[in-house]
């Protein structure tokens, strides 16, 4: 089933859906397995799992710190592949990687989408890959299946957005407001004027992302958007509370 | 350079979609500026009011006997406003800002002296700025620092990753995303994701052009070598752009060798063998990178070649077998700055004195009528704390120790 019909098949009966961020190998991939565990336990739809890189260019300082630690913790790509094959394996819900450019051009892309379709990896969100610099990488998702998801910005124009469209595939993600991840977003009129942007650029469901944190936020995109991104907050949780908190907090926001 | 910011299979510009508008804006102005002959005018005009030039070339014929080769020339890029090549780069993209508006600038800088050059633009141009800088790089070139907040500058110290310039560069770009309205990012070297590499160039391009003129009025012909150091590549584009058309003048490009190049300790990507092709910082070309493309540490006694990667064009010129690149040790560096002191009454900064090492070792081997230019593209004196801890100087260390006694009290 591809990712576009089997979101929309999750999305029959629910307001929103609801995806959620780790960073492979923080802080151990054991730690990982109980977080994957209750983030399905409490209800997610889709997982991005991020292979760390040392320049994550992106990223606010949660999320940063989470990339560095893993990286000196000595996570490898190669252990991040089959640490996904073991998730999609085991639970009912599509798995996404995102990570930076680097990782998969040194991995080869070639081989590097032949393994994420091994592996059962849906697709693939790279912020720092724009269409015209990803001529083999739109092509190969396109050969082995695995959605190329780009990312809309509240700075796309319509013919930007068009643009990236034409090359989309499972999903958009739409950034909420200009900036890094975990910082607060505010979901006001400026936002539901991009949203509907967004909506009349593409026939794809969107995802909304950036400082996304609690029910409130969630309840403000719902019916807006078709899918709530939580990032760093999860990562916060985790850090402060152990990953046994992580089950009611995700069934707590819907 | 391609439509795609390419030059042959380096450049590019993999930036994140929040800056993709800011760039068509960019690439537009530049453009703009380029077919239009008043701004590099009004930007000579600036230069020469503001800054100090054309810098001379000087003949350093105490040295040229010293070797008893090639006659060795200096190109002043240390008598700029502000000590370096920076400031050329820096007031045309100044230049550029006021033209598109913007009302704040936001740089990285490794030596400091790139951060400097912006902070005194911003003041000159009424402009905000905010600059970061690595926390192992403040603690380097604290003189720079200091200078910067007195103009006004905000400086912040970069504290993840390396703590060098490469995060200084990472955490400049997490501004401007969240900024990017009314900011304007002004990159300090010919790296970075397109229109960057070939905009600083082109500012830099003056330095070349002066020095091609310089060397023919000097010398009467062009200079066998060229040399110049290269950490991100700006000031060695600067002066090869004069060159790059006389097939017989080499072009040689000095790296930061570290410790040495079997150490792992150094900042080599073009000659040596540690670098590998890989995309980061907003382009492609050389990094000093593991298997997996997590970059490594590098290392250099000058904080200004102390990065993971170089100019797509100059990996390109590279490619192309048009620039020769070498290394130099930070103990080389240290003799041929010592030499340079003594026999010249010039102080190189730390990173210029790579382009030096190499000369020096070339020079004596060459013909008394053959030429060759050194570009010195900034002074010492903002290594002052760290030349002094390296010459072990005696007198220096009771001065800073006395100095303390009496903050302390």
């Amino acid at each position: 089933m591809s990712l576009e019909t089997e979101l929309r098949s999750r999305l029959a009966g629910k307001n929103v859906l609801l995806m959620t961020h780790i960073v492979l190998g923080y802080p151990s991939f054991a730690i990982n397995r109980e977080v994957i565990a209750g983030m399905v336990a409490g209800g997610v739809d889709c997982i991005e799992m991020q292979i760390p890189f040392s320049e994550p260019m992106a990223d606010g300082p949660v999320i940063l710190k989470a990339n560095q630690e893993s990286i000196a913790a000595g996570t490898k790509v190669a252990d991040c592949m089959a640490f996904a094959a073991e998730m999609t394996r085991q639970h009912p819900i599509p798995f996404l990687f995102m990570t930076y450019y680097n990782i998969i051009f040194k991995y080869g892309e070639e081989r590097f989408f032949a393994d994420c379709a091994a592996a059962g990896i849906k697709g693939l969100i790279v912020p720092d890959l724009p269409p015209e610099m990803g001529g083999d990488y739109y092509r190969l998702a396109r050969e082995t299946g695995v959605a190329a998801v780009p990312i809309f910005a509240p700075t796309s124009t319509e013919g930007r957005m068009a643009e990236l469209h034409r090359v989309a595939d499972g999903f958009i993600y739409c950034v909420a407001r200009r900036g890094v991840t975990g910082k607060q977003s505010s979901f006001d009129e400026d936002f539901d004027r991009y949203l509907a942007r967004c909506r009349a650029a593409t026939s794809l469901p969107l995802a909304v992302g950036f400082g996304i944190r609690s029910r409130e936020d969630i309840a403000a995109i719902s019916g807006k958007a078709d899918m709530a991104v939580i990032g760093s907050e999860t990562i916060r949780l985790v850090d402060s509370e152990g990953p046994a908190a992580v089950a009611p907090f995700i069934a707590g926001l819907r | 350079m391609n439509d795609n910011g390419f030059f042959g299979q380096w450049g590019g510009a993999y930036i994140p979609e929040i800056l993709h508008q800011t760039f068509t804006e960019l690439t537009a102005a530049l453009r703009q500026a380029q077919a239009d002959p008043s701004f590099w005018q009004e930007f000579l005009q600036l230069m020469s009011s503001y800054s100090c030039r054309p810098t001379p070339l000087t003949h350093a014929a105490n040295l040229s006997r010293h070797f008893g080769g090639a006659q060795i020339y200096i190109k002043r890029e240390d008598l700029n406003h502000t000590g370096a090549h920076k400031a050329n780069n820096v007031m045309g993209q100044g230049l550029l800002v006021r033209r598109m508006g913007k009302k704040r600038v936001i740089a990285e800088t490794g030596a400091g002296q790139h951060g400097m050059a912006t902070a005194t633009m911003a003041a000159k141009f009424g402009l905000k700025c905010t600059i970061y800088m690595g926390e192992v790089d403040v603690q380097r070139q604290r003189p720079n620092v200091f200078w910067m907040e007195k103009m006004g500058a905000t400086v912040v110290s970069v504290k993840d990753g390396s703590r060098t310039l490469k995060d200084a560069i990472n955490e400049a770009f997490r501004d401007w995303v969240t900024n990017v309205d009314d900011t304007h990012y002004v990159f300090g070297t010919a790296c970075g994701p397109a229109p960057f590499p070939e905009m600083v160039a082109w500012f830099q391009s003056i330095v070349g052009t002066e020095a091609r003129r310089q060397i023919l009025a000097s010398h009467g012909r062009l200079p066998a070598r060229v040399y110049a150091c290269v950490g991100g590549g700006s000031n060695a584009m600067g002066i090869f752009q004069g060159f790059l058309d006389d097939p017989e003048v080499q072009l040689v490009g000095v790296e930061a060798g570290g410790r040495g190049l079997d150490t792992g300790l150094h900042a080599c990507r073009l000659c040596g063998r540690d670098a590998s092709p890989g995309v980061a910082q907003g382009y492609r070309s050389m990094f000093l990178q593991d298997e997996d493309g997590q970059m490594r540490e590098t290392h250099s006694v000058a904080a200004g070649l102390d990065y993971v990667g170089v100019s797509p064009i100059l990996a390109d010129l590279a490619d192309r077998r048009r620039v020769r690149f070498t290394a130099a040790t930070d103990s080389e560096v240290m003799e041929a700055l010592d030499l340079t002191m003594r026999m010249e009454g010039i102080i190189p900064a730390l990173e210029s004195a790579h382009a030096f090492v190499q000369a020096f070792k070339e020079a004596a081997e060459m013909r008394p009528d053959e030429a060759i230019v050194i570009n010195q593209s900034g002074r010492g004196d903002k290594d002052i704390f760290t030349i002094a801890h390296a010459f072990d100087d005696p007198s220096w260390k009771e001065f800073i120790v006395e100095r303390a006694r009496q903050y302390q009290r």
